[in-house]
Order: structure tokens, then C-alpha cells, then sequence
């Protein structure tokens, strides 16, 4: 297990413990009580610290390593599972994974962002950055979804869209631009969950549905804290300022009502306990599906729309 | 520092009159950097005679320079949103704002006006670079909203002229939502079956470039605008490399199949004037001279009428080009031998 730095206190009792737990199988001696005593200590430390991460600590659970990636999550909830790659003009970007699948009997499309777990990974879905060919295939799958009367779910996962030559040459904006007017256009239930980073163009791109979730420790924001301090701040140092500054917590969104749903976490973060944090997303789709399934297509791309024209107009004299 | 410096000096210079020079006589290129009077940049709509940069504009004079006669409405549009996030970096939001707006005595980054266009109903939206960076928040969110909205009630073209550097950060996730929701607006244009034009100028980054200036039904861009998603800056920190020649400038784009055409500034209003024309079934507005094709390569800027008496006019009139080899590239490879195609 990776720790980050404020987990550091945590981590030592764990190993404590650990150690404990081999002495006692060396020697045979009854050591349970002091165990006890401390995995007490350590989910009081836990629940502590987890319950008042600032916004730079949630980025970085966020972006935790060991965090459950959109593969795990389409392993774990659905069965059925058939990518379709490719954006029919120039390639496939594994950064961006999709197909037809089955989420608890119900056939749907599911999309989502893969950051990769290891090296080897991480760089076949290049950090989960994805390049135009990856919003092209989602404009292809939501057109499948809009025809086929799908309902569409998306994990979002990113630290934004990939940023180089050949992402601008083919046309990087343009790919959001239809990617967001696809999910915008959809005639079917969209319904979102951000599971780690919600980083800019790159995730609205994916996440313009009915319904927006996040988990408790996910992040959502219109630039990075490190991109926003190199540019107001002049500091890329400043990341923690403007960390607080940007307000992307799960708990801020709610709040401006950006999305509409903040899905608990197991204590101490997703990466804790995958199995539980599987079940409570599986569980949020499964009631967000059903309420939208009343609906039809047009109601549901109406509703979608409308909800998306109210954002900010309330502030508006 | 002395008594030389502080009291003789100034009074030396006080005795001699100083020449009455207005210091915005000359305006120097900031690309070519060759020294131009003001008047004559003016005259041709802050186009340098020079080399043919296109200068930034503000948002005014794009609404005067396409508005019949000059003359438009303009929409008002909801005061800015009170700082929604109580935003504060080296200096807080609203501060920012205020500065904004008295330096270009708007109250946010776009200007929504609607009028005549060559006799035709269009509800324009121009940005104004100099107001934070034409950075889109919930402001100018609502006027692209509002500016949908009178296009599709007046039964109007909508023109979106954009440049900005992308969402304001200041905002925050707001402005993030601002790209679904200008999304929405264009949609709602699309679907009354209104023509929706997008004039790309100098710069469209950001958020703005990845929502609704990438999805008008005719992309027009000014020549060497810079248009793109990501900041060349940010792309030469990942690549580290330099950049290709032209990176992310209108010409580069439309060779990339990006933008439909690259307009110089004095063929904006007749170009827009003939695409709306021709979308909306109209008859070719009369105080515009028929453009023609001047080669095949030239397809940038529709040319004007040749004077009367050219023959090749007459020929060229009925569609058909007057010589055939108008249409041969001017590589001159002669006739295309047709075992040439297919993969190479």
C-alpha cells in the first residue's frame, strides 16, 4: 500500500500491528488484546483524519495510486463486457475505454477514462490523458446508445486531456466540443460518477448527464490546483492556495449544485476497501437508472439541457 | 539626489516648451514592429500595410464593422455573477473585475447586439480579449444563452465571435459548466434550423475553443489568429520540444481540417453576408458584387467582380473557368497519370 504524507501516523501503527501479528505466530504468545488496541487507534486516526482532508489531501486521494480505476470498476459491476475500439477516422485511444455491457441484467454503454496501475499500463492508457480519437469514440458509442435506446454510463477519471502536437493537429477542442454535444444530444439516460479526478474539458467532455455523482474524495475542477497556481500565482508551489481556492471537492459541487450526488467512501479512502466502494457506485447507478427509465428519450435529453442552462444563472442580479 | 538634478533640471525644462506630440500617433506593429500612423491602421481596420497582421480588436468596433450602417441593439446582459467562490489569489476576484471594467468600461467579456447584416437579421456575440482574457464565466455563459435565444425568437443568424484564453479560473468549476452549457445554446440553434457562424480571431484557447467555437456550422477564421485547446507553453513543457513552424496559427488549422476558411479582415461582412445568404435561401444581398473563384488554389478570400470588359469574367460568370488550366495545381505536374493513385 502507498501512503501520502499526512497518512504517514497511520502507517506506522499499521505496521505495528503488523509486526505484532508476526510475533505472535513466531511465538505462539496471545497478543490479540494489544492488536485490538491498536486497529482501535488506527480507524480513530483514520476516520480523524479522513473526515477533515483539505482540498490539496483530497486532490491527492484522489490521485492515490493504489485508487480503484475505471477497469476495476467494469470488472467489479458489469458483466458482458464488450469494448469497441476505435474512432472510425484515425485510431484508438486506450485512454478511453467503452463498449456495450451489462450493469446488473440491464444493457447499457459504459465509457470511461483509465489512468493504468503500473508503468506498463499507465502508458498504454497514456495517464489516462486522452487524445481527440478518444472523444470520437465516445461520440460513436453515444450515437450506438442513441440509437439502441441505451442507457450510458460514464466513470470519469483524468487529469485532463492530453496536451501535445499531434492532439492539436487533430483537433483537441473540436473532439470535446462534439464529445460534450453528443452527451448534451443524447436521447437515452447519462448518468456520471467521477471516481478520482475530474480534470477540466477533458471530463465534462464525458460527464454532461442527467445525473452527476461523485465520490467523497474524488476532485472535479476546471483546471489543476498546480496549472491555476503556476498562472495566478506565478508559483507552481502555490497548488495547496489554489487547491482551496477552486473549491473542487465533492462537497463544494454539491453545494453549487454542479452535481447531485456525493457516493460515501469506505473509511480511509476507496483504495481501503475496493469491494465496498464498488457496491455503493453499483447500488447509486442502479437507483439513478431506474428513476430515469420512466422517462423518455426526448424528456431526458430536455431535462439534461435545462439542468445544464440553470448552472450559474442563480447568481446572476 | 542633488540640488543639479532635482531643482535645476526640471526648471531648465520648464523653460524650454515642450512639443505638443499625441502619444498614440503611431502604432507600432507587434508583429512586423515597422512604425505605422494611426490614422492609415485605422482606415484599414487595424491590418498592418506591412505585413498583414491582423491586430486584436476590441469587441465594439467587430459589432460596428459588421452591423449595417454600423448600427446594432444591443442586448443587456445580466450583471456578473457576485464571486461565487469568494475567489482570491495575489488579489481577489471581484477587485479583478472592477479593474476589468474600468479598463474597458464593460461589465464582463461579451457584447450581445443585434441588427441587419447585408439586410439580413443576425444577433452577434463578440468577445472582448481585453476584459480577463475574454475568459468565460457564468456572464458570459448567460450571454451566449441569451444571444441563442434572440436568434431563434427574431429567426436570426447567430455570429459568435470569440477571444478569450478560456474559462476563467476565477469561477472555478462554474466556468467549467459554462462550456455545457454554451453547448446548449448552439444546439438550440442547430435544431430552429438557424445558421450559427463562427468567427475565430485572435487567440481562442481554452474552454471556449473546446465548446461552442468548435461547433459552428461554418468555421471562419482572421489569418494568423491562434487558435487551439491546450497552451503552447503547457505543450512545450510536456514534449519538450519546440514547436512546428505556424503551431496552432489559423493557416495551421485550416490545413488541418479544422477551421473552413481563412478570411481577411476586409472580407469578413461580404463572406458572412454570402454564406447566411446562401443557407437561408435568400436572394444574393444587392450592395455585393458576385465573388468568383480566382484559381482553384486560391480558395481563401472570394475575390471581387473583375472590371467589366474582362473577357475571362464573362466565361467565368457561367461557372465554367475561363482557361482549363486554371485547374491544374500550380506544381505543374501535368496531366495526372492515373496509375499514380492508390497507396504509395
Amino acid at each position: 500500500m502507498y501512503f501520502l504524507d499526512f497518512e504517514k501516523p497511520i502507517a506506522e501503527l499499521e505496521s505495528k500491528i503488523e509486526e505484532l501479528r508476526h510475533l505472535s505466530d513466531a511465538d505462539g504468545l496471545n497478543i490479540a488484546e494489544e492488536v485490538g488496541r491498536l486497529q482501535v487507534k488506527v480507524d480513530k486516526q483514520l476516520k480523524g483524519v479522513y473526515a477533515k482532508l483539505t482540498p490539496w489531501q483530497k486532490t491527492q486521494v484522489a490521485r492515490h495510486p493504489n485508487r480503484p480505476h475505471c477497469i476495476d470498476y467494469l470488472k467489479a459491476l458489469f458483466t458482458d463486457v464488450t469494448p469497441l475500439a476505435g474512432d472510425r477516422v484515425f485510431g484508438e485511444d486506450r485512454a478511453i475505454i467503452g463498449g456495450l455491457a451489462r450493469f446488473r441484467g440491464q444493457g447499457v454503454v459504459v465509457v470511461g477514462q483509465e489512468k493504468g496501475d503500473d508503468t506498463e499500463t499507465r502508458l498504454r492508457h497514456n495517464f489516462g490523458m486522452a487524445m481527440p480519437e478518444g472523444y470520437r469514440k465516445v461520440c460513436k458509442l453515444l450515437d450506438l446508445a442513441d440509437r439502441f435506446q441505451l442507457p450510458v454510463l460514464t466513470l470519469v477519471d483524468t487529469a485532463g486531456a492530453y496536451p501535445g502536437v499531434s492532439a492539436e493537429e487533430r483537433g483537441q477542442a473540436e473532439a470535446i466540443a462534439r464529445s460534450i454535444d453528443a452527451c448534451l444530444d443524447l436521447r437515452a439516460p447519462l448518468v456520471s460518477c467521477v471516481i478520482g479526478e475530474g480534470g477540466s474539458g477533458g471530463a465534462i467532455a464525458i460527464a454532461a448527464g442527467n445525473t452527476v455523482m461523485m465520490l467523497e474524495h474524488s476532485i472535479y475542477s476546471v483546471i489543476s490546483p498546480e496549472g491555476c497556481a503556476s498562472i495566478l500565482w506565478r508559483s507552481g508551489g502555490m497548488a495547496q492556495q489554489a487547491a482551496e481556492a477552486l473549491r473542487l471537492t465533492a462537497q463544494d459541487l454539491l453545494e453549487f449544485k454542479i452535481i447531485d450526488e456525493v457516493i460515501a467512501e469506505p473509511m480511509g479512502g476507496a483504495h481501503r476497501d475496493r469491494a465496498a466502494v464498488f457496491a455503493s457506485v453499483g447500488d447509486a447507478f442502479e437507483r439513478h437508472l431506474r428513476e430515469l427509465g420512466t422517462l423518455d428519450g426526448a424528456t431526458l435529453r430536455q431535462k439534461r439541457r435545462e439542468k445544464f442552462l440553470r448552472m450559474g444563472r442563480e447568481g446572476l442580479a | 539626489m542633488n540640488w543639479l538634478t532635482n531643482l535645476v533640471r526640471p526648471k531648465i525644462r520648464n523653460l524650454v516648451p515642450k512639443k505638443d506630440v499625441p502619444e498614440n500617433l503611431w502604432v507600432k506593429c507587434p508583429s512586423c514592429e515597422h512604425m505605422l500612423f494611426r490614422k492609415d491602421v485605422e482606415k484599414s481596420s487595424m491590418v498592418c500595410s506591412r505585413c498583414g497582421h491582423h491586430m486584436r480588436l476590441p469587441a465594439r468596433k467587430r459589432l460596428e464593422m459588421l452591423f449595417d450602417g454600423g448600427n446594432y441593439t444591443e442586448i443587456q446582459l445580466p450583471v456578473p455573477a457576485p464571486d461565487p467562490l469568494k475567489f482570491k489569489d495575489l488579489k481577489k476576484y471581484p477587485d479583478r473585475l472592477k479593474d476589468a471594467q474600468t479598463k474597458t468600461g464593460e461589465k464582463d467579456a461579451l457584447i450581445v447586439a443585434h441588427g441587419w447584416l447585408a439586410g439580413m437579421p443576425v444577433v452577434v456575440a463578440a468577445f472582448n480579449f481585453d476584459f480577463m482574457g475574454g475568459s468565460m464565466g457564468v456572464a458570459v455563459g448567460e450571454g451566449l444563452v441569451q444571444a441563442a435565444e434572440v436568434a431563434v425568437q427574431q429567426r436570426a443568424a447567430l455570429i459568435v465571435i470569440p477571444a478569450s484564453g478560456g474559462a476563467r479560473m476565477q469561477e472555478g468549476i462554474l466556468s467549467l459548466m459554462q462550456m455545457a452549457r454554451s453547448t446548449v445554446a448552439v444546439q438550440r440553434v442547430r435544431e430552429a434550423r438557424l445558421p450559427y457562424i463562427v468567427l475565430l480571431t485572435d487567440p481562442t484557447t481554452g474552454g471556449v475553443t473546446a465548446s461552442f467555437a468548435m461547433l459552428g456550422d461554418v468555421t471562419l477564421s482572421e489569418p494568423g489568429a491562434v487558435i487551439g485547446f491546450a497552451g503552447a507553453r503547457v505543450i512545450e513543457n510536456t514534449i519538450r520540444q519546440k514547436l512546428p513552424e505556424g503551431f496552432q496559427r489559423a493557416e495551421y488549422l485550416r490545413d488541418h481540417g479544422m477551421v473552413d476558411l481563412v478570411v481577411h479582415r476586409k472580407d469578413i461582412k461580404s463572406t458572412i453576408a454570402r454564406i447566411i445568404s446562401i443557407m437561408t435561401h435568400r436572394d444574393a444581398p444587392s450592395e455585393l458584387a458576385p465573388a468568383y473563384l480566382s484559381t482553384v488554389e486560391e480558395t481563401d478570400s472570394p475575390l471581387p467582380l473583375p472590371p467589366p470588359g474582362d473577357p475571362e469574367a464573362a466565361a467565368r460568370a457561367d461557372g465554367r473557368p475561363a482557361d482549363p488550366s486554371d485547374e491544374v495545381s500550380e506544381d505543374d505536374e501535368g496531366p495526372e497519370d492515373p496509375t499514380q493513385h492508390g497507396d504509395k
